[in-house]
């Protein structure tokens, strides 16, 4: 036997894995840079907002509704607190929320899709019962009713959020999946032996990475868009808390008098939204998937 | 009369300029095909295209003239080249089942193709033209047969409706590429003779594109062989086949397997370039030729006549020509074999569904053994093997491995079981996930059956690919990244690292070109003087193949083995009519037409 020289074994890749390129080409598209550029600050301040807020988001500083001026750069809410503080305090829940909603629904929704998927009997059956009686509630209905009967609890709104995702993802989950099953690598792996859960995480799930990142933007999308209704109507966080969609009903009154009241969350809202939306469809288009966007129904 | 001309043609890459094919002329004359052979990549699809004016999305025709009947065919515009596709060169696809339109019923597709061309003044003229035509191609002309769609048809009638619509308008020219791909010998042979025949009763010109010279032999009256875009040797098809003047085309002649002697395939080093990777200067053979001499690294090597006809672009033709280096004479040596049945099969059947696919199938594969499953597409032999490595959900009757009776699922068998039993799939496109690197699938089965940590597994690995003659660096490689024929290095490397006692081959080289496939064949035999204990199962529809590597053969028919038998008895003297069909229609290059009026008719049209 051949000694093997281990060394050259440790050397990296000549060759970056096809991903990464793909992920790469993303970044070269418009729509994606179009994105980022809208994405990445509302993160920022996200993030950093609290760090850098003037004031705290509880203590009213001027007037009710209150022009902009050097005390306030926005001006005054309804009860004279300073708009941009609140807007700079209020993307932390709704950006967390929308997070670990729509990760949490991944989750469920994967393992879902990828065991009926793999398993093609009457598990798959039941599964994807189960998921097309989930599918029927209309979200909003659902979330107002657990919320009405639990409590206006931000875990709650979360994993509310997270139930209806899960049924969409598992759908394309399924779907990605039946196409990859039957390919020879899944048998390869067969007929050594290899464990089910690790054919499905091993050999499957790597397959379905692309349509299901596209997707993930797009539940992102969805997932902002709920979280600042359900705050709006006032289920989310409670004041006297800053939140952008709490915000934007606590001062729709005074639109005319002082609009930055309800316009800095919106646009914050809105730029995040579409940021995130154009990130996915610039990503779908380099990796020449799309079809994907098919998939993209915000019901 | 050349009813076809193509002079300088160059297509080229429209993004870097990259050539694609350069320099390619040649001329067919009515009544005449002419098989243009070469790897993959080599540019001969290409070609075909060209000849209809057409360049892939992506390439472009950048030179060269392209006459059809006269007609200049890059001097038209797009109208007038619509009109000229199907009524002056019409084209027969790779894949029937994916070129015809599956909601149409066959009379509307061929009847879609004479409105389109304003062929026959009424109804029933058209009518009778689709009836004469389908006649011609030996398909039914019944009413209840022109309603069916194409999925009720099998793979051959598919691609006789292709044959079919290409011919229906009457084309001074048709190109075919690889029509008989995916068909097995004895439907092949079929078609072969319906086109052969179409071309010479209308008198048509046809390119055929293949990279199977086998079915040349028995077609074509000329070739060109082409390497990396550029003609390597064009010439009469028994000659260049017979004494190639080309050491090209002499190494891919030496490479295919024959259904008449058994010998040592002939391979050559390294791969075909693609375009943009090809040397700049000079010949593109020389950097894979043994007969490579200083300026052919440095001059195109122009084109050296012998006779009237026959062209070859090397510096040394004549030399090559005139070398005895016979076509892979040496044969390979015979091999004896112990009497340990180390896989056992009695009496197994399986079905799909209602339809029996086995009807009780017994075989034993001797310790040491290379035993070779021959036939047909539908014979059953993948159920066979699928069976035995456990893929099938249910077969009843037995199978043993050293005595052992196999649980029906691979997943019910225990470890030990499952490690002595190597399998290596047809297509090693689709054998290797994508997305995990050739060292994730090699260290696959050792994860599941050994104990090793992640440094020995490492080196496992390095050795596996060692011994199949890959790099060790390639295990960072993503699959995307090899060749066909690397893949399939892989596969067998993967399927050899836990050191199986048996290793089933399930028509493992049915998509490699043949060059690559010589060399997968001479690894598997050296894998196999290695390791003396090393059972081989062979699936193939193959015969050339058998005939090479196998010590015993099976033939199986419809789900039964209808004979068996030594090699070489078997080949020289079988004993049923079905063997004998079979060995009828397999085609071979070692016997070659001369002329025009010497093809043989060796396939009698089935009714």
């Amino acid at each position: 036997m051949a000694t093997v020289d281990v060394t050259r074994l440790a050397k990296p890749p000549t060759l970056a894995p096809q991903r990464l390129a793909s992920l790469r080409a993303a970044l070269r598209t418009g729509r994606t840079r179009i994105g980022l550029a809208l994405t990445v600050p509302v993160l920022l301040i996200v993030i950093l907002g609290p760090l850098v807020a003037p004031h705290t988001p509880i203590e009213p500083v001027v007037a009710p509704y209150a022009s902009p001026s050097g005390d306030a750069l926005l001006g005054g809410d309804a009860i004279g607190r300073d708009v941009l503080s609140r807007a700079l305090w209020g993307g932390w829940s709704v950006v967390w929320m929308c997070f670990a909603a729509t990760a949490l629904g991944f989750v469920v929704g994967i393992a879902v899709g990828l065991i009926a998927g793999y398993a093609r009997n009457w598990v798959d059956d039941v599964l994807t019962g189960a998921m097309d009686v989930l599918l029927a509630f209309p979200a909003i209905v659902m979330a107002l009713l657990f919320v009405s009967m639990l409590g206006p609890k931000l875990w709650l709104i979360t994993v509310i959020v997270a139930v209806t995702h899960a049924p969409r993802v598992a759908r394309l989950t399924r779907g990605v999946t039946l196409e990859v099953v039957h390919s020879e690598f899944v048998e390869a792996a067969e007929v050594i032996g290899v464990a089910r859960w690790r054919i499905l995480l091993g050999q499957i799930l790597p397959n379905l990475s692309t349509p299901l990142l596209i997707e993930f933007t797009m539940r992102l999308t969805w997932s902002i868009a709920i979280i600042a209704a359900m705050s709006f109507l006032g289920y989310g966080i409670q004041p006297p808390d800053a939140n952008w969609g709490l915000m934007i009903n606590e001062n729709r009154q005074g639109l005319v008098v002082q609009p930055w009241g309800v316009l800095a969350p919106i646009a914050l809202i809105a730029a995040f939204a579409v940021g995130v939306n154009l990130i996915g469809e610039g990503i779908a288009r380099a990796m020449g998937q799309d079809d994907t966007l098919a998939y993209r129904e915000l019901s | 009369m050349s009813v076809a001309e193509v002079d300088g043609l160059r297509v080229v890459i429209a993004a870097t300029g990259d050539d694609i094919v350069e320099d390619i002329s040649f001329s067919i004359e009515s009544g005449e095909v002419l098989g243009i052979v070469g790897e993959s990549g080599s540019g001969k699809t290409t070609i075909g295209t060209a000849l209809l004016g057409y360049a892939r999305p992506g390439s472009r025709i950048d030179a060269g003239t392209i006459r059809i009947d006269g007609v200049d065919l890059l001097a038209l515009d797009s109208l007038a080249l619509r009109k000229a596709r199907g009524n002056l060169v019409s084209y027969i696809p790779q894949d029937p089942g994916a070129a015809l339109n599956p909601a149409l019923r066959i009379f509307e597709q061929v009847e879609e193709v004479l409105a389109a061309h304003r062929v026959g003044a009424s109804d029933q003229e058209r009518r009778a033209r689709i009836e004469q035509v389908l006649g011609e191609v030996k398909l039914p002309t019944a009413r209840e047969f022109l309603r069916r769609f194409p999925h009720q048809l099998s793979g051959g009638q598919q691609q006789r409706v292709c044959i079919a619509l290409a011919f229906v308008a009457l084309p001074k020219v048709v190109v075919l590429d690889e029509p008989t791909t995916g068909l097995d010998v004895t439907t092949q042979a079929h078609v072969l003779a319906t086109v052969r025949d179409l071309c010479a009763k209308h008198g048509v010109a046809a390119l055929y594109v293949t990279h199977d010279l086998a079915v040349l032999s028995g077609l074509a009256q000329r070739v060109m062989v082409v390497y990396a875009g550029r003609a390597a040797e064009l010439g009469p098809t028994a000659q260049v086949f017979g004494a190639g003047a080309h050491p090209y085309s002499r190494k891919l002649v030496a490479a295919i397997p024959d259904p008449s002697a058994r010998r040592e395939f002939g391979t050559i080093p390294g791969t075909a370039p693609s375009p943009g990777a090809r040397p700049e200067q000079g010949c593109r053979f020389a950097p894979r030729c043994e007969w490579a001499v200083e300026r052919c690294a440095a001059i195109v090597p122009p084109s050296v006549g012998f006779g009237t006809d026959h062209r070859s672009w090397c510096f040394r033709a004549a030399e090559v020509q005139a070398s005895s280096a016979a076509l892979g004479a040496a044969a390979a040596p015979a091999r004896t074999v112990g009497h340990a049945p180390v896989l056992e099969v009695e009496d197994l059947h399986a079905a799909y569904g209602d339809e029996e696919v086995l009807k009780g199938i017994s075989l034993s594969l001797q310790r040491g053994e290379c035993l070779a499953i021959v036939g047909e597409s539908g014979s059953g032999k993948t159920t066979m093997a699928r069976s035995i490595v456990g893929l099938m959900p249910n077969w009843s009757g037995s199978i043993r491995v050293d005595g052992q009776a196999l649980a029906t699922r691979a997943r019910s068998r225990p470890a030990e079981v499952r490690r002595s039993l190597g399998y290596v799939f047809q297509n090693p496109f689709a054998s290797l996930n994508p997305r995990k690197t050739v060292g994730d699938a090699v260290a696959m089965p050792l994860r599941e059956f050994t104990d090793k940590g992640r440094a020995e597994i490492r080196v496992a690995v390095g050795e596996a690919l060692e011994r199949v003659s890959l790099p060790t660096a390639i295990a960072l490689r993503y699959p995307a990244h090899l060749s066909g024929g690397e893949r399939q290095r892989v596969a067998i490397a993967r399927a050899l690292v836990t050191e199986p006692k048996v290793l089933i081959c399930d028509e493992i080289t049915s998509a490699l070109d043949v060059s690559v496939q010589a060399t997968i064949m001479r690894l598997l035999e050296r894998l196999r003087s290695e390791e003396q204990q090393l059972s081989l199962l062979f699936v193939t529809h193959n015969l050339g193949l058998v005939r090479s590597v196998a010590d015993r053969v099976h033939v199986m028919h419809l789900g039964e083995i209808v004979e068996r038998g030594e090699t070489n008895q078997l080949f020289e003297a079988p004993q049923r009519a079905y063997t004998r069909g079979l060995l009828a229609d397999t085609p071979s290059v070692l016997a070659t037409p001369t002329s025009k009026s010497d093809l043989p008719a060796r396939a009698q049209l089935a009714p």
